[in-house]
Parts: structure tokens; sequence; C-alpha cells
């Protein structure tokens, strides 16, 4: 495993030399702390393994996945994460990740020790949101079954819930949002322990940009995006079905699972199509979003349309 | 000298101007490639969002009109409330040529199905024949109290535009109920209006 830290490298890796040498302007007129964001945003993160479960599918460019995003947190309009969220995140001192609930080994693990904890892949998934638009992103993380193994599950934990970062002071609030915060998700366990569920830490070779959730966050390729909780910051195992945020606002339109099914329309629109950004004209959605051979197993018996 | 101003050619052309810049706005992030991942969702939403604010805009002439006492501001009626149909259809163009592309089986399943869409197909309905009927060969064809009857209809056109973005959004519905506040007030402004009229000068 190749991480790099920041102190390894020389700007010359991380940004061309103009720019560095305009940013030593700018750091001579006082604004240090500014800078020291926009440094570490951009800290490559090196995967080791190239992933078999990689898509060949065309990687959405960068520099549309960054100004286009749902974090709610950061605002409701699809351009606002990417103009609040630059530095907001990244440069939180001490990120930590608090496991508890039905475990043998609680922990609170910085991110320094979850990044040791497997080797990082890159992984390059379709995402699907369940606002009919698709992207494909190269993350890069490890499974999340690594990281749950650790702690020791007890017989009794039947499902993971996830917790968000939140601060009032940055974010927005509940009631602006309409949504509830923090943020929560959760996932049945063998969905959990699923080898495609990614833990994960970076995209496009660098550190998780915060409008895309920095400092750690779940891609959950087969369910829509809003599954693939952000900025994690609590994990706990529990018995029964945790309650999740999208889930608590319209219980009718998003359910605990949310599987990717063209087949079960959201009660506002069909899901039978997609649009892969930034393409213009829309293509069909495919059931458990192309990774049904890996995960449909899991589903088998089940009401879809039911347990949606 | 308000007054001229308002009576001024220049001043008609001038507003007109002005309601073009969102749509220049449009084509300016366009050929700049800077309407987003979705540039789709964006043109669609852009447009909604001017439809909805024209309609405000031309509901306020006659309250404001009163308010102001400035009569000749009715001048600008018919331009504030042609553009909201310039941009409601250029809405529904980027819905039905790019998002149906053109299926209207496809549309018509849309239509019935999704309540937000209905209303806002039945608002766009409603709005047709009242730009048609804008000119002033139509005011006299129909005569102007089956014209004015004719044109409250954009009570209710507003009404289910609002309602057709309230329906629309997922959860932060700040700006839907935003809309629906201007739309209320505007309303109670004309309720306030025809009972003063009633108690000055009853109507035989």
């Amino acid at each position: 495993m190749i991480i790099r830290k920041s102190t390894d490298l020389r700007y010359s890796d991380v940004t061309p030399k103009q720019v560095y040498l305009n940013r030593r302007k700018f750091l001579a007129a006082g604004s240090a702390a500014l800078a020291a964001p926009l440094v570490r945003g951009n800290t490559p993160l090196a995967a080791a393994v190239k992933s078999p479960f990689s898509t060949t599918e065309k990687i959405t460019p960068k520099d549309l996945a960054l100004h286009y995003n749902n974090y709610y947190e950061f605002g409701t309009g699809k351009e606002d994460p990417g103009r609040n969220a630059p530095g907001k995140l990244v440069s939180i001192p001490e990120w930590t990740i608090r496991i508890e609930g039905e475990v043998a080994k609680p922990r609170t693990i910085d991110l320094d020790a979850l990044r040791k904890i497997a080797p990082m892949e890159e992984r390059i998934y379709r995402h699907r949101c369940v606002e009919r638009w698709s992207m494909v992103f190269p993350w890069i993380g490890y499974s999340l079954s690594a990281l749950l193994k650790q702690v020791e599950p007890t017989s009794k934990a039947k499902y993971v819930a996830f917790q968000s970062y939140y601060n009032s002071k940055f974010e927005l609030s509940s009631f602006s949002a309409g949504i509830e915060f923090p943020y929560v998700e959760g996932l049945r366990m063998d969905e959990a322990m699923h080898p495609l569920t990614l833990l994960a830490f970076g995209v496009y070779g660098e550190m998780l940009p915060d409008q895309m959730g920095a400092q750690v966050r779940l891609a959950v390729p087969w369910k829509y995006g809003y599954k693939s909780i952000k900025s994690i910051v609590k994990i706990k195992l529990v018995e029964k079905e945790p309650p999740t945020t999208w889930n608590l606002a319209a219980a009718n339109e998003y359910g605990f699972y949310s599987n990717v099914n063209p087949e079960v329309d959201h009660p506002r629109w069909s899901q039978k199509k997609e649009r892969r950004l930034p393409e213009l004209f829309p293509r069909d959605t495919i059931k458990f979003n192309g990774y049904g051979d890996q995960v449909a197993g899991m589903y088998a018996g089940m009401d879809l349309r039911k347990y949606h | 000298m308000v007054k001229k101003i308002l009576l001024s050619p220049w001043t008609k052309a001038v507003v007109f101007a002005l309601c073009l810049v969102p749509l220049a706005e449009l084509l300016w992030r366009a050929y700049n490639q800077d309407l987003t991942a979705n540039p789709v969702e964006f043109i669609t939403h852009t447009t909604g969002d001017w439809t909805i604010r024209f309609l405000m805009i031309t509901l306020s002439v006659t309250p404001l009109r009163l308010l102001l006492r400035q009569p000749q501001l009715v001048r600008f009626r018919r331009m504030f409330g042609l553009f909201a149909f310039f941009y409601a259809m250029l809405h529904f163009t980027t819905w039905f040529c790019i998002d149906k592309f053109f299926d209207f089986q496809e549309m018509g399943k849309d239509i019935l199905k999704r309540p937000f869409i209905t209303i806002g197909m039945a608002a766009l309905l409603m709005l047709a024949p009242l730009a048609v009927t804008s000119t002033n060969g139509w005011v006299r064809r129909l005569g102007y109290r089956r014209w004015q009857k004719l044109h409250r209809l954009i009570y209710a056109i507003a009404l289910c535009g609002v309602i057709h973005y309230y329906w629309l959004v997922k959860s932060d519905i700040r700006l839907p109920l935003l809309y629906g506040a201007i739309w209320a007030a505007l309303m109670a402004a004309r309720l306030i209006e025809w009972r003063r009229r009633r108690v000055l000068a009853p109507v035989t």
C-alpha cells in the first residue's frame, strides 16, 4: 500500500510550478490558513491494486463531478456543495470513526489507522442517483467488510447504521434542507459485508474532496446514490433495521433497500431511464445498476416492490 | 416624470431586452460549456424558474399600479405575460424534445401518472389561449368583459405553477413556499381592492 502523506510531497508533485509560485505570493500576503486546505484537497492517494470489480465505461470528467453534487448539508442546489464545501471538512484536524454497538471490540479509529486496515484499491463504479442521472467514478478504498471484521460483530449484529459528520456552524439546518441532520444511512449485514461495498477514501487519484464526502464515505454501486453515505464519523452495528434519512423524509419514495430498479418507479417519476452525465439523451437503467450477477442473490424471494 | 418614462417607447424596449436576459445568460453559459454536468436539468430548471417568476411579475402589475397610482404600468402587463408563456414553452420543449425525445406515448404516460407533470401541463394548456388572445384584436373580438374573465385564468395558472414546483422538489420546499406566499399576497391585494370598490361604488 502506498499512501503518500503531504510531508513526503514536493509542491511540484501536486501543483504546477506557476501555480505554487502564485500561492507563495498568496501566502506572503498572510493567508496561510486559507491555502492549507487547498493543498490537502489535492493530496494524491495512490491505489496499489486495480480492482477486477471496475467497469471499463468512460469515467465522468472530474471537473463535472466536482461541481454537480447532492450534499444537502452544503446546500440543496447541485452547484452549492462545490461552492460551499471545499476546505470545510478536509481541514478538520482529527477525523475519527467511532464503531460500536453489537461488536466484541468497539473502537474509535483515526484516519491514519483506518487507511492501513486493507490495501487501497481503485474501483471504477457506476453511480446511479435516484434523480435519474448517473456518473462513473474511480473510487479508491477497500471493502467495508475488512473494517467490520476488525471489530468482530456479534451474532446480534443484523444491520449496520452509519452517521455523517454534521456541524451546524457551517452546514445547512435540517429546517432549510428539509431532511434530518446528521444524515444517517444503513445496510443489512450481508450487504455491508458484500465485497462490492466500498469504504472510499479517495477518487480521481486523490483524497476525497469535501463535496464528494471527505474524509471517508461509502460507495454501494447497486443502490441509489443516497445510500452511499458521505463523511462518515460513526458506525453502529445493530439488531433492528436502522432509520435512514431519506426514508424518514418520505417513506413512500425512498425505501430502506433502495436498490436500483427500473421496474419500480419512484412515485413521481419513472426509473426506467437515466442520463449518463454529461450526455443529453437518456439510456436504459439496468436492474441493480448492472451489478445483479454479484448482488441479486441477496434478495432472492424478496418482493422488491414492497422492499423498495 | 415617472409617467413620461413609463409612456416612452424606449422604456418598453429596455424592459423587453431585460426580459431576455435570462435566456441570454443561458445561451452564454451554453457557449462556455458551463451548464453543469447535467445541462438538460439545468435548462429545465432555469426556464421553469423564469416561467414562475414572470407569472408572479405579471400578477403584480395590477396591485402595483393601484398601490403606486401609476396606471401606465399596465402597458407592460401583456409583455410580462407573454414572456411567462415564452419561458414556459422553452421549459416544455426541453422536457419533450430531450427528456422524452419526442416520445408521445411516454409523454402521455407521464402526464397521466405523475401529478406534478399533470398540473404543469394543465397550466401550460391554460396559458396558451391567453397568449393567443393577448392582442388588441382579440380584446375587441371577445369584448373587454369576456376577455377579462378569460384572462383571470392566470390566477389558476400561477397557482398550478406553484404546486407543480412544490410537488417536484425532493425536500427543500423553501422556494415553492415563497412563491406560494407571493401568490397569496397578490391574490389578497385583489380581494381587498375588490371589496373596497364594492363599498365605494356598488355595481348595479
